[in-house]
């Protein structure tokens, strides 16, 4: 490892959210009143622990793949390192704005899809002429056709995930995070995807990837990291986390 | 290079490579840029907000008009009609007008602007950007509607008292009113996000602002009425929602030095650098920990 340059850094790193879980137990006015009096938090609100105190080095030209269960904080790490959940304790280092490529990533439903391009990009922090000069390549990697001039609400989530796959990959990333995209989508659009995820991989230092399918993570990634309810499991080059985690989840 | 990364912390690894804490929080000044960097966004998310408001009503963007005439034409009824607060009042229309139209204003930016973050909490744990922005294109959304309610207000004047010079102070005051909402929306904004009660409370603390602020009927003169002392009138009027008002009543109505509050331009000045740079510094306080919900 000597010589090698780190990139991010997590140490310790614990995020806890909170959520609202629905009406849970007797909603009436008279218990939440007393709850008041009781000083107690609302029971319909949860708190999530969701990583548990976890710590990694990653170096400039690594490609990590994050793999475990449902559940099991990925998602929520990867927020974290892009810096969008801030964490109950512990810190991320990074060198410079990491981007996070989510498929998740909300968009405004009522309104149309150039719409949703247009705002996309310059949330990103695009400048209204970068958007017109790189609107028709979006487009086009999308492939919705001309269902861009329909409302999001009107797509089916295949169109939806690869319009938002086309508006957060036109970006040039340091340190990309890469959220189930792959995923997502027909096989013909799969494959397009994976060869964008590639040739971002190439422009930028360091690649978190999560995914469920093991191929794409034995494929894209030289090291990967295994987390189990939140707690990191395993860390390693990606052959070996790769065999531990089908060891146990056969075993299990 | 060195020795194995065990026997340094990885803070001092971050620092010796130049790397910063991922949600740090920027400096005011660098975030303030920052947030100018991104006004095309806040006009774009503002527009496309207006539009997809009034998207799926057959109607459509006629209810911005609508909207506030029929408002007005309930308290008219109400007040105007029912209960008689005119007593004396010259021009009783424009007045109870410019009264709804800008405390709706003020109103509409806090109620709206406190779910501003809660309602896309989903897109701030997805992108990075400054997160005042979502406030802030609220508050154009209200600037955009107020503008359309202020055509109505001029054609009313128009034809009532007459268009005037005086009316060129609309401006200066429209301006200052903005700068006032600007802070107390990012005031509620960051309050609404973390307490989410505040949005079930809100209704009932602006209403009962509405009627302390002088609205349907002259506060001194119904002070007069009650035989109220005179500083009571003078602590009315320290209200900023009454300065805004009375502001907009001097240029637009005739008839009004004898309904005018004492140093309506100077509170009214006061209070919106003081609210403008107390919001956007209390809203960045928490800048870092919006994503957590």
């Amino acid at each position: 490892m000597a010589g090698a340059e780190p990139t991010v850094i997590a140490d310790k790193l614990d995020i806890i959210y909170k959520v609202i879980a629905g009406q849970g137990g007797k909603g009436t006015a008279a218990t939440a009143f007393r709850r008041i009096l009781k000083r107690q938090d609302r029971p319909t609100i949860r708190e999530v622990h969701a990583v548990k105190s976890v710590s990694f080095t990653a170096n400039k030209g690594d490609a990590i793949g994050v793999i475990g269960r449902n559940g099991s904080g990925k998602s929520t790490l990867l927020r974290a390192i892009a810096g969008l959940l801030p964490p109950a304790s512990g810190a991320v280092y990074t060198s410079g704005q990491p981007s996070l490529l989510g498929v998740n990533a909300a968009m405004m439903n009522d309104l149309t899809g150039d719409r949703n391009v247009v705002l996309g990009c310059l949330a990103m922090g695009m400048s209204p002429a970068e958007v017109q000069r790189r609107y028709d390549e979006i487009v086009e990697f999308s492939g919705i056709g001309d269902f861009i001039d329909l409302p999001m609400s009107t797509y089916s989530s295949g169109m939806a995930a690869r319009l938002k796959f086309a508006i957060a990959s036109a970006k040039t990333h340091d340190i990309l995070l890469v959220d189930e995209a792959l995923a997502t989508g027909d096989a013909e659009f799969r494959v397009r995807s994976e060869r964008r995820i590639k040739e971002l991989r190439d422009q930028a230092g360091t690649v978190f990837l999560v995914s469920h399918s093991l191929d794409v993570v034995h494929e894209t990634c030289n090291r990967a990291i295994w987390l189990d309810a939140g707690v990191l499991k395993l860390d390693g080059p990606v052959e070996e986390v790769v065999a531990a985690y089908v060891h146990s989840t056969r075993a299990g | 290079m060195s020795g194995p990364t065990g026997t340094t912390s990885p803070a001092e690894l971050a620092e010796r490579y130049g790397l910063s804490k991922s949600s740090i929080r920027p400096p005011l000044s660098s975030y303030l840029r920052e947030l100018w960097s991104r006004r095309q966004f806040v006009l774009s998310y503002a527009t496309a907000r207006t539009y997809a408001m009034y998207a799926g009503a057959r109607l459509g963007s006629i209810w911005q008009v609508l909207t506030p005439l029929l408002n007005a034409g309930v308290y008219y009824l109400a007040f105007g009609v029912l209960l008689g607060t005119k007593n004396g009042i010259d021009n009783y229309v424009a007045f109870l007008l410019s009264g709804i139209f800008v405390f709706t204003f003020t109103q509409r930016c806090m109620t709206e602007g406190s779910r501003s973050l809660a309602l896309n909490l989903s897109l701030i744990r997805t992108l990075h950007f400054p997160r005042a922005t979502l406030p802030l294109a609220y508050v154009l959304n209200e600037l955009n509607q107020m503008l359309v309610s202020l055509a109505i207000l001029f054609v009313v004047v128009g034809f009532t008292d007459g268009p005037a010079w005086r009316w060129f102070l609309i401006a200066p005051a429209m301006v200052l009113q903005m700068m006032f909402n600007i802070g107390i929306t990012l005031v509620f904004a960051r309050i609404g996000t973390f307490v989410s009660d505040v949005t079930q409370l809100l209704p009932f603390v602006t209403r009962t602002w509405l009627y302390a602020s002088g609205i349907f009927f002259s506060l001194p003169a119904k002070l007069e009425q009650l035989n109220a002392p005179s500083w009571v009138v003078q602590v009315l009027a320290f209200n900023p929602i009454s300065a805004y008002i009375d502001i907009v009543r001097r240029s637009l109505l005739q008839e009004h030095k004898q309904n005018e509050l004492p140093h309506a331009w100077t509170i009214a000045i006061v209070w919106s650098f003081v609210m403008l740079a107390a919001g956007f510094w209390y809203f960045w306080r928490a800048e870092d920990r919006y994503g957590r919900g």
